[in-house]
């Protein structure tokens, strides 16, 4: 459903595992993501890079579509009511928008002890305080951390709302694809899901590659998908006139 | 999904006698309230009408920038709704305040708060005239005059809403489960600042499109 394999590549890049990432997204491209060996996890956060106040939402995103999970066909709103980014698409099916992402104090009590001096490289990173390293290169800072997107992951909900992290939900070669309806500013690492049972530090890598894309038309899947997302998407287009 | 959660162990009663109480103010509809609650003082909120929307947040009173957050609130209790037990976890993991009592039985804090661009999108881009939460929080962060700003506007409870999640992952808008005197009662567990919006919203069948006033009662710490 998307043009993205009509256009060459841009660039590409590996993020490493457990590295942070950001780039501003320009309107009329698209970021691809790919977990490369499978069980990836990628935590998101997304601004409006010329008024980075306006930043994604995840309530507004959920309630506007009524969906606890992210993929293909579905759009990340801001708070001003503009679609920052649309899912264009998605092999996995399902991307965890609730979990939120995990802190120094749960990586230490699920992984162990670890620092830089004794693992070099290799030394533990978690997903609070490598969203405020990269946010902070642009002058943002713990005002601006906001809930976060999870990539990849799933998370299962019971009638009774216990939370469950759904293993396998992603396999090698599987991608998401966000098309750029804004200037946004995106913030990524590759930080394993809190919610991992997994008792072993593993983040996995994860390939990113930039095109050019077509800007999305009136009968664009995103759009037409809920008539809220056809305001939404009105609302981003009147912004840019 | 049952519309009254008539019992279960989270169902707590308080002990506390409202004519004990140092605080009470009946917030009005539509109106924001902003209080400073100090640590081991209880506060309660009680739905005089029923399924009225509180929309709430809470930030450390000596560190605004370090706030509730619904993500690491539900992660850390691995359960998406909010009840008695229920530590209200800040964003570097400070546990803010804990739920002590609760007659209602249930909590949303994905469905955040309604605001002018919010009600466009969901409603009609003709709606943004109406009166929204998220203009309440800022005005009260405005007269607080604390250098708070829309930037410290972030995902809130939304005290006696019912938002269940399905298996299939959908988000769904339930009839509500609160009735007329149902409360929730909080200690706080550090000094914090309470910012709520009794909220206005007139477009959703959530509070019967008639929003109502609610009461906030504190009481002292115990020594």
């Amino acid at each position: 459903m998307c043009p993205m394999s009509e256009t060459p590549n841009l660039w590409e890049e590996l993020i490493q595992p457990g590295a942070t990432w950001s780039h501003v997204l320009k309107r009329g491209t698209a970021l691809r993501i790919t977990d490369v060996e499978g069980g990836a996890n990628v935590g998101g956060l997304f601004y409006n890079f010329e008024c980075p106040t306006e930043r994604y939402n995840m309530p507004d995103t959920l309630k506007a579509q009524h969906i606890a999970r992210l993929t293909a066909g579905y759009v990340l709103y801001s708070d001003m009511g503009r679609i920052l980014l649309s899912i264009t698409g998605d092999t996995v099916g399902w991307h965890d928008p609730i979990g939120g992402t995990s802190n120094r104090k749960l990586v230490e009590s699920k992984y162990g002890p670890s620092s830089y001096q004794k693992d070099r490289n290799e030394y533990h990173k978690n997903g609070h305080d490598s969203f405020l390293v990269e946010l902070g290169k642009w002058g943002l800072g713990p005002r601006d951390l906001i809930a976060n997107v999870n990539f990849f992951s799933r998370v299962d909900v019971a009638d009774d709302g216990a939370m469950s992290f759904h293993a396998g939900n992603s396999k090698a070669g599987d991608y998401v694809d966000l098309r750029a309806e804004m200037n946004v500013l995106v913030i990524l690492n590759s930080c394993q899901h809190p919610l991992d049972p997994n008792p072993k530090y593993e983040p996995k890598p994860v390939r990113l590659s930039i095109r050019q894309v077509a800007s999305p038309q009136l009968d664009d899947p995103c759009r037409i998908s809920r008539p809220e997302n056809g305001r939404g998407f009105t609302l981003t287009e009147r912004y840019f006139l | 999904m049952s519309a009254t959660i008539t019992s279960g162990k989270n169902l707590v009663e308080s002990k506390l006698r409202p004519e004990d109480a140092i605080y009470r103010h009946v917030i009005p509809a539509g109106d924001p309230w902003i209080h400073e609650i100090k640590r081991g003082q209880y506060l309660r909120i009680v739905d005089l009408h029923g399924n009225q929307a509180v929309d709430t947040l809470f930030y450390n009173a000596h560190d605004y920038s370090d706030r509730y957050s619904a993500q690491d609130t539900i992660q850390q209790q691995r359960n998406l709704y909010l009840t008695t037990d229920t530590k209200l976890i800040s964003t570097t993991g400070t546990v803010l305040l804990t739920i002590v009592a609760d007659t209602c039985g249930r909590h949303d804090t994905l469905g955040g708060a309604c605001a002018n661009e919010s009600n466009m999108v969901r409603y009609a881009i003709e709606k943004r005239h109406m009166h929204a939460c998220r203009s309440s929080f800022l005005k009260a962060v405005i007269e607080w005059d604390q250098g708070m700003s829309k930037r410290d506007i972030t995902s809130n409870i939304n005290f006696f809403m019912n938002v269940p999640v399905t298996p299939e992952g959908k988000l769904t808008f339930e009839d509500g489960i609160s009735e007329p005197g149902k409360y929730v009662e909080m200690r706080a567990e550090t000094d914090v600042l309470a910012l709520i919006s009794n909220c206005p919203q007139l477009n959703n069948p959530c509070n019967a499109y008639n929003p109502t006033p609610v009461e906030v009662l504190i009481w002292a710490a115990v020594p």
